[in-house]
């Protein structure tokens, strides 16, 4: 009897892990095609002097020591890149609250602020928005104009400063505050109301309720959209090649935009490839701590189930 | 009585911060289209304002129009479309297959592929980007439109990992009582898990959408011919200070890369709100 029930649990078993594979087989291909060949691939260049030209050649640790070593480009682009994204996310996720908890409550209109604030996250991608923010930054621009306006003669532009440039792109991922927002009112609209009721109840102050129920229940958003948007902005690339082309003077130099000019200007693969692994670490190591933190400071609901 | 002067007085205050924001946030895009209706000559005459001087519309969304580099607006467009809806269609329909079965499929291996997709959501695509490059290469892919939907087409880790959650959070009962009354996964899959995420499938149909149109990094690798690059390629290709100094057509022609991004916003902002709110799961 028992030997027979454990025949069909294994026999159901078996069909799980042929029903799980067959639905994963797409994705499976995808992941071998575009993310775990290119890696060997890319692991095995980092170690050559491979460019494109030339048969590649073994040479060791030597690009990552030259990386490491004498590589001042590298510092910079880091730097840059660096202060973007710890500028850039607790900037835009707070803003982002703070809307939404604007936005969370009952007011005419509602529906059509939502959306204008949420259009510019959207079309923010675009390389037309880029354009935009050059050309009312820069020379020429409206900024420029507005200041001639007042009588302010200004010598460079905000994005000809070295001081303000990376400032200027900035604002432009803060402005793109929207989805963040979105999902903040969704997880805003989610805590159950009877909470704050028997809060009110007992008597709690609002900035109470702020710190003790909504901050803590939104904490596995705040969370997901900090991973999500801190290796984001590790990948900024676009707005650094369309604003300013990493200038003036490599003050907006991205690392991605640093890891391209290596690649597709100088066909410096082999070396781009072991700036390419030094962002992945640079990344993984963020993620894990971020990770490690997660069981302090992140509350979930329900336990989840695995 | 005193409470509703101070609901009254909070209103106004909303409205004003409201607006404020508002306005800020849509200047950039209002001088955009205001910028696109002004004469080259007179463009950067007063650059703030929001009014021509003097209007040339005719010429800047002609010149728009007719494109760049000998291909016209049409043609990008064509380029763009088909890009997009390959990938997405992919991207959705693969993500979908994934997530269940890291939900719903107890098989083995099961975490090991899932922390796979995690990786791949921490690891910024354009590491991969010279590797990839290689392989396109080899498979003659490069200077082809479908290089570029493939990066999208088996499925991305965002949706994998969205939808996961969304599953997760979708009583198992209800599958479980479909499959006593003799439902197939795939049924089950389509028919009672698709209709209960279908505003998250909807949202994440969406942002690929986005993504797609607007991918510029790989784009810009992956292509050479001018006749196959999608808009946001002929766009950097009209920024070339050597083709052109023709500011009313590039912001015209910024414009039209962006009107069928706003009419799609448009036409699906419902479901998308609707999506993020996931009212389907609450009840």
């Amino acid at each position: 009897m028992k030997g027979k029930q454990s025949l069909a649990k294994s026999e159901y078993k078996r069909k799980d892990n042929i029903a799980g594979y067959v639905m994963l087989s797409p994705w499976l291909f995808g992941f071998v095609l575009m993310w775990f060949l290119p890696m060997v691939i890319s692991i095995y260049y980092s170690f050559t002097d491979f460019n494109l030209l030339n048969e590649a050649k073994i040479i060791g640790f030597k690009n990552y020591i030259r990386i490491f070593t004498v590589d001042d480009t590298f510092r910079q682009a880091l730097k840059v890149t660096f202060v973007y994204a710890i500028f850039l996310v607790p900037l835009r996720l707070a803003f982002a609250l703070f809307v939404a908890m604007l936005l969370n409550t009952k007011h005419k209109g509602l529906g059509l602020y939502r959306t204008i604030y949420y259009i510019p996250s959207i079309i923010g991608g675009s390389i037309a928005v880029s354009i935009v923010w050059r050309q009312i930054f820069g020379n020429q621009g409206v900024i420029m104009s507005l200041l001639s306006a007042f009588g302010i003669v200004q010598k460079h532009s905000l994005l000809g400063n070295t001081k303000t440039a990376l400032a200027v792109i900035i604002l432009m991922g803060v402005w793109q505050f929207g989805s963040s927002m979105l999902i903040f009112l969704a997880a805003l609209k989610q805590i159950p109301g009877s909470l704050y009721e028997s809060a009110r109840v007992d008597g709690a102050k609002s900035w109470r309720i702020f710190f003790k129920i909504t901050i803590p229940m939104l904490t596995p958003t705040i969370f997901f959209n900090l991973i999500l948007q801190i290796v984001n902005g590790f990948r900024v690339f676009t707005e650094s090649y369309v604003i300013t082309d990493g200038g003036p003077l490599d003050s907006t130099l991205s690392y991605v935009l640093y890891l391209y000019r290596r690649a597709f200007n100088y066909f410096d693969m082999g070396y781009s490839c072991a700036l390419a692994w030094v962002l992945v670490v640079i990344i993984a190591v963020f993620t894990i701590v971020l990770f490690r933190t997660q069981n302090n400071w992140v509350h979930y609901e329900s336990g989840g189930d695995d | 009585m005193v409470g509703m002067k101070k609901n009254k007085l909070n209103s106004v205050l909303f409205h004003f911060l409201s607006c404020t924001v508002g306005i800020l946030m849509f200047y950039p895009l209002l001088w955009l289209f205001a910028s696109s209706m002004k004469s080259n000559e007179t463009m950067f005459k007063d650059a703030y304002s929001l009014i021509p001087e003097v209007f040339d519309i005719a010429t800047n969304y002609q010149s728009a129009w007719e494109g760049v580099g000998g291909v016209s607006f049409l043609a990008f467009l064509g380029n763009t479309v088909f890009v997009t809806v390959l990938g997405m269609a992919g991207c959705v329909i693969i993500s979908l297959f994934a997530a269940y079965a890291f939900t719903r499929i107890k098989f083995k291996g099961s975490k090991f592929w899932f922390s796979c997709v995690m990786v791949t959501m921490m690891i910024p695509s354009q590491v991969m980007v010279v590797p990839q490059y290689i392989i396109l290469k080899k498979l003659n892919l490069i200077d082809t439109r479908v290089a570029l939907a493939l990066p999208w087409f088996f499925g991305t880790a965002f949706f994998i990992f969205m939808l996961v959650q969304f599953f997760r959070g979708v009583p198992k009962d209800l599958d479980e009582a479909a499959e006593i009354d003799g439902c197939g996964r795939i049924s089950i899959l389509f028919r009672i898990l698709v209709p209960v995420v279908k505003p998250a499938l909807v949202t994440a149909s969406i942002f690929a959408f986005y993504w797609i149109w607007q991918d510029f990094f790989q784009p810009l690798i992956f292509m050479s011919t001018p006749s196959k690059y999608t808009l946001s390629l002929a766009l950097n290709m009209f920024l070339d200070p050597n083709a052109y100094n023709n500011y009313g057509g590039l912001f015209a022609m910024s414009v039209l890369s962006l009107l069928p991004t706003l009419i799609f916003f448009i036409i699906f902002q419902r479901y998308l709100v609707d999506g993020i709110a996931m009212d389907g799961i609450k009840g």
